[in-house]
């Protein structure tokens, strides 16, 4: 069992004083809800748990602990290690801040089935790990998935089909904030949609269209940055396929400045924060797909 | 809408970078180049620091099409900013494409600071799209009033 053995390191490590505290998952209300949760001995350490419902990627939670004094055991699933690179590409973390145990993952779910991201797994591989806890099972790789196929189906639709399907689901937005707290690349100290001044979350909007704005902002600020982890999905109550949007981003990108990842290998320029002398003209985009 | 088809006009936000596009504008001026007065012109310092949310706020403001006026590839004041520009609103125009705003109410353009005739032109131009297309109703009605 992945999750003893986790648990049975955890507890050696905290012992012998190499790490401060443990990051890891709890359970949560329900049955299908592991939240993540920080351990600091040995009688906390008795919560934890590791299986099918740790769908929650640890690397946000990274940014606040990097500021504490000693080693963070931080937990990371094969996917969440991409967030986790790309926080230190960004010089957000301190990579001799943590020790990283990367956990073999056979999926994860929650009440309704295999969670999105799984269903298109990045791999198996770890991109950074001090050590690997995993077994033969959580080894084998998931079915092959095109992730974009949902994506290209809305860009097959005409102009007045794809603008019924989003007005449709971003009308059920309630603005919780929930996909851009989660969101491992979504790191501002001062969000542009707060106003720290007002004594309140986030301020009133004025008008519906910041709603659409929020969520075009939001996707766009990640672009680049993204590594489809998949989370804004995930957290949403009301179930918007926020994913799609960042996937535009991503495929888009992908097209029309060479295939590219976040998250990925060594420290490089992104999409967004390069550009060659034969880029497209923006126009292009008015020429492609359905009018 | 008879009555108002004759008398609607749009709003148009320009936004033009300092060295040439502004430039440019002003030699259409100078020119006694006409260019429909719906166009309003917003300088900014590069092309490069149109953010993204410049552009969504002027449609929320109620702005109709938004155009964004740089120096040509290559003749950048800051050697990159519109190499960069251009990126992002690819990205943007395509995201705006994606959730079904109708396509020509965004447009980018290059206009150095010697084509006074080009700056009026494209204005002419864009300011007739704009009126073909008629009222922005979509940008603001993505979440259902």
């Amino acid at each position: 069992m992945i999750a003893n053995e986790l648990k049975k390191r955890a507890l050696e490590l905290l012992a012998d004083g190499t790490v401060k505290r443990v990051l890891g998952w709890q359970k949560g209300e329900f049955e299908h809800d592991w939240s993540p949760a920080l351990f600091e001995t040995a009688e906390e350490m008795k919560g934890f748990v590791y299986g099918k419902y740790a769908g929650a990627n640890l690397s946000k939670y990274c940014l606040k602990l990097n500021k504490e004094e000693g080693k963070t055991l931080v937990m990371l699933k094969p996917c969440d290690t991409y967030s986790f690179n790309q926080l230190l590409h960004e010089h957000r973390l301190n990579r001799e801040n943590f020790y990283i145990i990367g956990v073999g993952c056979k999926g994860m779910e929650d009440q309704n089935g295999l969670l999105m991201k799984c269903t298109c797994c990045k791999g198996k591989v770890f991109e950074l790990s001090d050590e690997v806890i995993d077994d033969e099972e959580s080894r084998q790789p998931m079915p092959e998935v095109d992730r974009f196929e949902q994506v290209a189906k809305l860009e097959q639709m005409t102009h007045q089909e794809r603008f019924e399907f989003w007005r449709n689901e971003l009308s059920r937005c309630i603005r919780c904030n929930a996909c851009r707290n989660v969101c491992p690349a979504c790191t501002c100290v001062k969000c542009v949609f707060d106003n720290p001044g007002s004594g309140i979350a986030s301020k009133a909007n004025v008008t519906d269209f910041e709603e659409n704005m929020f969520h075009i902002i939001r996707a766009y600020h990640v672009a680049g940055r993204c590594t489809d982890c998949g989370e804004c999905s995930r957290v949403c109550p009301q179930n918007i396929p926020l994913h799609l949007l960042n996937r535009k981003f991503i495929k888009d990108m992908n097209e029309l400045y060479g295939e590219y990842q976040a998250g990925e290998g060594a420290e490089e320029r992104t999409p967004m924060t390069s550009y060659t002398l034969e880029d497209v003209e923006p126009g292009i985009v008015h020429e492609r797909g359905n009018e | 809408m008879s009555v108002n088809e004759k008398t609607w006009k749009p709003k148009i936000v320009a936004f033009c970078c300092n060295w040439c596009s502004y430039a440019g504008a002003d030699l259409a001026g100078s020119g006694r180049l006409a260019y429909p007065a719906e166009i309003k012109i917003i300088r900014v310092p590069c092309s490069c620091r149109v953010n993204p949310m410049f552009i969504l706020r002027a449609f929320e403001r109620g702005a109709d099409g938004v155009i964004i006026c740089g120096c040509h590839p290559g003749d950048c004041h800051y050697t990159s900013g519109n190499y960069y520009a251009r990126r992002r609103m690819t990205m943007l125009f395509s995201m705006l494409d994606f959730l079904g705003i109708e396509r020509g109410r965004t447009r980018v353009e290059w206009v150095s600071a010697a084509e006074g005739q080009k700056f009026a032109n494209t204005m002419n131009e864009f300011a007739k799209t704009i009126t073909e297309l008629g009222e922005n109703r979509k940008l603001g009605d993505l979440r259902c009033k």
